[in-house]
């Protein structure tokens, strides 16, 4: 199945959780927030959320800025 | 005596803030933080890297037990962007006080004073800390204010210019208008413009090229850190007015052979 990672197209074996999405792509649950279609969620639903087929996800971290 | 310098009832021992930007390697950004003497830095929101997750994560270099941290909104250009990105900070652990960036123009970097009332409003009923990036305008900084804004922070000229204070008497009306903390942000090009920002009645500086950009950006830290202090000095000394022409300072009377 296929989703939208961060505005790039992302192959996905099957639907998974945020934590499991998050595992498989080795980031540290903690440093990150993530918008599942458009809608922050929760940290403490990472476990929860599951990805579906289509669904658009973005992860973001902290970063160098001024 | 000084006063502490305190935003939104939290203490900073230092007034300098620094950026985390830029930097040729996370190494120096903390050697320079250091030297800097700064205990609040700004960070910016942006998408993980999913390709390379070799890249080690900006936060392992920086003491959050002893640095504060003030995620951005840099490069967002309406208010519904500068909200979303500030909510994602929050929700990725950075806090909830934000350095509201709105920008109105791609080429000046200069702020969007409407989208930028608007977004401070949305957020603080949110419960954020907002301190916006602002225009040296002591109007626009009045309605942040009133908008409820925790500080001020006009620019000193554009973002990464290195021009210094481009409207010196500006910055020294939006200090008099102001109940809450100004911080000159952005524009500062070497010492003697923070130092300058500093002697205007600013509480506070905060820069980021000036500092990554040197020639030695640890260096350009410690003289940072020298040129706030230097210069907040020298305000709460009160200087000496100026006068075209001069006054000796040795005595006139008792000179020899006269």
């Amino acid at each position: 199945m296929q989703i939208t990672l961060n505005g790039e197209r992302f192959e996905l074996e099957r639907p998974m959780t945020m934590l499991d999405l998050l595992a498989r792509l080795d980031i540290d649950p903690r440093r990150v927030a993530i918008e599942h279609n458009l809608e922050i969620i929760r940290r403490r639903t990472f476990e929860s959320a599951v990805v579906q087929e289509g669904d658009r996800v973005e992860i973001v971290n902290a970063v160098g800025g001024g | 005596m000084d006063t502490p310098f305190v935003i939104a009832g939290r203490t900073f021992r230092s007034r300098l803030i620094v950026g985390t930007g830029k930097y040729s390697s996370h190494t120096v950004m903390r050697q320079a933080h250091e030297a800097s003497g700064a205990d609040m830095v700004t960070v910016a929101v942006r998408r993980v890297n999913i390709s390379d997750r070799s890249r080690e994560s900006l936060l392992d270099y920086i003491d959050e037990k002893r640095i504060f941290l003030l995620p951005n909104t840099a490069g967002c250009y309406t208010a519904d962007e500068a909200i979303r990105t500030a909510k994602l900070g929050r929700e990725a652990g950075l806090g909830d006080w934000v350095k509201l960036e709105e920008i109105g123009d791609e080429r000046t970097l200069f702020p969007d004073n409407e989208a930028l009332i608007e977004a401070t409003r949305a957020l603080v009923k949110d419960g954020f800390v907002v301190l916006p990036y602002t225009n040296d305008d002591p109007i626009a900084c009045r309605k942040l204010e009133e908008a409820g804004a925790s500080a001020v922070m006009p620019l000193g000229a554009p973002i990464g210019s290195g021009l210094g204070i481009q409207n010196a008497n500006n910055i020294r009306i939006i200090r008099e208008f102001s109940k809450v903390p100004v911080i000159v942000d952005a524009g500062v090009g070497t010492a003697s413009d923070a130092a300058l920002a500093m002697e205007l009645g600013a509480d506070g500086v905060l820069m980021n090229t000036a500092i990554a950009g040197a020639g030695q950006p640890v260096q350009m830290a410690e003289s940072m850190r020298h040129a706030v202090i230097a210069g907040r000095l020298a305000y709460l000394s009160g200087r000496i007015p100026r006068k075209m022409y001069a006054t000796a300072s040795s005595p006139v009377e008792g000179m020899v052979g006269r």
